[in-house]
């Protein structure tokens, strides 16, 4: 009822609204969030409305805003919020179902990547139901030093030790090659180590990490005839060599002492020039280019490599803008909606900074050289899977988050063992919620 | 005309003026102040506590509004008992709140024992010694990320300067079997100092009669210590024991900034693992059982402490 209230009032305002508001969005405090206040002043010059934002340091990102929907709080008109809550977002009323507004203002979703549809704005997924707008495209990719790469007399050791030359990996198998020929190298006078992967407990950085390699490995979250039927997709023989892989190459070549690193920490690794490669999300790709130290062109892009039998994905991140149905001005909240869907709007975003998930914005043919890491976004976004987003994301994040560190950082029993777990305690969530 | 003491008392005599307004008597007046205090106290202590008694018995998930809330009886309570891991994160919280406390006290007493001599500058010693108290838990967590971190990290430093091991070849967060001894670390270096102020409180307030009639009695320094010091020291001791167990029982914010509960679960305590059912999982009903029984355990075992420490005061 309010969000069709909401609809009509924002039908009603046409263009620009009779009444200015005051909004506040809210997202996470990074980079992109920046670039955000700058592409929105514009929505200010031309609505007539005040943007308010209330950005969150990522760790405490999830905690601060899902206590803010759960508890029904009215400081957020506009969400950007992560993937994983669309389920129980759209489950529990705290999202406004966007369709009928979609309709209305000629916004179509094919108009989008798909994966960020599926991903930052369907429940259930695969269905044509829409509780946010693609807003944030991004992916875990890997950011290495060109520089070094292309040092003669390392080009030439690494041929002579490996028989290929040192260039981008194209395998899991190559990249730990690389990975453990830089460990504990001398670099210009200091000791460098292989890889900055991510390791963090607290939210979900590990498992944003071992995921990215599961996946390539051949781990499925459940049977695809069969959903929730996990045992022997979650724990299959594959998923277990993807999740050792992941062990070896913390154990063999990450930084000494990083066994709590997430986004920033493994930015700080390779920007202090501690580490040849780096694991993140393509949203630093930008801040990596535009670093003095190591920017331009002492710094290249590559999308996750392909596991032992050819596959080849990556764990998608980015987040969709959703308007929050407790807010009191969800018209020139959907106002702000329609504005940032204009293709000229998505395109500036993409110059500011921004990952537009637009595919005139992506598909145009000078994006791909538009920026070095352009290619690597479009390559990346093309092999995108999710976790969960179900609901219970959360519970099935702590599990793996568990289950993940207490293998692979702490050594504690075998990949095996560690994935049985997992499919106990997914088990277990979906029993509570009865899935079986 | 002067006051006399007769007059005066006979103001100060309690208002008989009470009964004369609306008929309210002293008793009635009584209740009349102390009520907002009351009201206050059940409102922010006692509602919540029965509310999260009645939670603890129900299924209810705080991010689900619309779902129907069941009454499950014990199961809540059944779960988390044969819960293996959460007998690891009360195994962990056990194996810190001992050492902490074990070294606290050794310190703390020591460091007391030698500020109460008197000598030149043991005030500004013990302004010194009690700097670290003063910070916030946060802070200290984030500063000693730093310290213990193996390629920059003082900390390391110094072991490799003590001991001749590589630097960077150890972690004192990231591994398993130093992550705990980390956290320990840093909270006897920052709590240490409130052990130290009691005792100190304790030593000052023995009388120096006492020694001085030991002297005449010829007994020995030692015999002093154990016969005077010790006995006098101990409610004090066993206060500070009390304060710090309570404390540690409930640390989180420190041990979080340190380690994160990590690696894998080892320092993982009973405060983070119920935040993490409560605020990340949203299992309410189940964080609610949780609560009641980590409630009662810290009030059962400090009633039984209070009781021990009123029986050591009497003798």
């Amino acid at each position: 009822m309010v969000a069709a209230g909401a609809l009509m009032g924002a039908s009603a305002m046409g263009a620009t609204s009779a009444r200015a508001d005051d909004l506040t969005l809210c997202w996470a405090a990074w980079d992109p969030a920046n670039a955000l206040v700058e592409l929105s002043k514009d929505f200010e010059a031309k609505s007539g409305h005040k943007m308010k934002f209330e950005f969150v340091p990522w760790p405490n990102f999830a905690d601060r805003m899902l206590n803010e929907l759960n508890s029904g709080g009215k400081l957020c008109d506009l969400m950007i919020g992560d993937s994983q809550w669309i389920g129980g977002a759209a489950e529990n009323g705290q999202y406004v179902k966007l369709n009928d507004f979609f309709d209305k203002e000629g916004i179509k979703m094919a108009d989008f990547i798909p994966a960020t549809v599926t991903g930052y704005s369907e429940w259930p997924k695969n269905t044509p139901n829409y509780w946010a707008l693609p807003a944030f495209g991004d992916v875990v990719g890997w950011t290495y030093r060109k520089d070094w790469f292309s040092r003669p007399e390392l080009q030439a050791e690494f041929k002579t030790k490996y028989g290929r030359d040192l260039a981008v990996p194209k395998t899991f198998a190559e990249l730990k090659d690389i990975a453990e020929f830089f460990q504990n190298r001398k670099i210009d006078g200091t000791t460098v180590y292989g890889a900055a992967i991510y390791t963090e407990r607290g939210s979900e950085g590990i498992t944003m990490g071992a995921m990215d390699v599961l996946y390539s490995f051949g781990f499925q979250y459940d049977n695809p005839d069969k959903p929730y039927d996990l045992e022997g997709f979650v724990n299959s023989p594959e998923a277990v060599a993807g999740l050792e892989y992941y062990k070896a190459l913390y154990d063999c070549c990450a930084p000494p002492g990083s066994s709590d690193a997430y986004m920033s920490e493994n930015i700080d690794a390779y920007k202090s020039g501690q580490v040849a490669l780096q694991m993140n999300f393509a949203f630093i790709w930008p801040g990596i280019n535009a670093d003095p130290k190591v920017g331009g062109d002492k710094s290249g892009y590559f999308a996750n490599p392909a596991g032992p039998g050819g596959k080849q994905f990556a764990q998608l991140g980015g987040q969709g803008i959703s308007v929050v149905s407790t807010s009191e001005k969800q018209a020139a909240a959907l106002e702000y909606i329609k504005w940032f869907a204009q293709p000229d709007v998505q395109a500036k975003w993409w110059s500011l900074g921004g990952y537009s998930a637009l595919r005139a914005v992506v598909e145009d043919p000078g994006f791909a050289t538009s920026q070095p890491y352009a290619q690597t976004f479009l390559d990346s976004m093309a092999i995108v899977k999710d976790f969960w987003a179900e609901p219970s994301y959360a519970s099935l994040l702590q599990a793996s988050q568990k289950r993940f560190h207490d293998y692979v950082i702490a050594g504690q029993g075998t990949s095996k063992e560690a994935l049985d777990g997992l499919v106990k305690d997914w088990t277990d969530v979906f029993t509570d919620e009865d899935k079986y | 005309m002067s006051d006399t003491p007769m007059d005066r008392a006979a103001r100060a005599t309690p208002p008989v003026i009470a009964r004369r307004i609306r008929g309210l008597s002293d008793r009635s007046i009584a209740w009349l102040f102390v009520a907002p205090s009351i009201i206050l106290l059940l409102a922010v202590n006692i509602f919540p506590l029965i509310w999260t008694v009645r939670l603890s018995f129900t299924n209810f998930r705080v991010n689900r509004p619309n779902a129907a809330v069941e009454f499950i009886g014990l199961q809540n309570y059944r779960r988390i008992l044969t819960d293996g891991d959460i007998w690891l994160t009360m195994q962990a919280t056990a194996h810190f709140l001992i050492w902490t406390i074990v070294l606290q006290v050794l310190i703390g007493f020591s460091l007391a024992y030698l500020i109460n001599k008197k000598f030149r500058g043991n005030d500004l010693w013990t302004t010194i010694i009690v700097l670290p108290m003063m910070l916030s838990p946060a802070v200290v967590g984030n500063f000693w990320t730093f310290l213990y971190q193996p390629q920059i990290g003082l900390f390391n430093y110094a072991v490799s300067f003590l001991t001749g091991v590589d630097p960077s070849s150890f972690s004192m967060i990231g591994s398993v079997n130093l992550a705990p001894w980390a956290i320990i670390i840093v909270d006897t270096w920052m709590w240490t100092p409130f052990v130290m102020l009691i005792c100190l409180a304790g030593l000052r307030s023995i009388p120096d009669s006492i020694y001085e009639a030991a002297e005449c009695d010829r007994a020995s320094k030692w015999r002093q210590f154990w016969t005077i010091t010790i006995p006098m020291v101990l409610p004090f001791l066993m206060l500070a024991i009390l304060f710090r167990g309570i404390e540690n029982f409930k640390m989180f914010d420190l041990v979080v900034q340190l380690t994160g509960g990590g690696p894998g679960s080892t320092t993982e305590l009973t405060s983070i693992n119920l935040k993490r059912e409560a605020f990340e999982k949203w299992r309410t009903g189940y964080a609610s059982a949780y609560a009641v029984i980590l409630f009662v355990t810290v009030f059962g075992l400090a009633s039984i402490y209070v009781k021990a420490l009123n029986k050591v005061k009497q003798r």
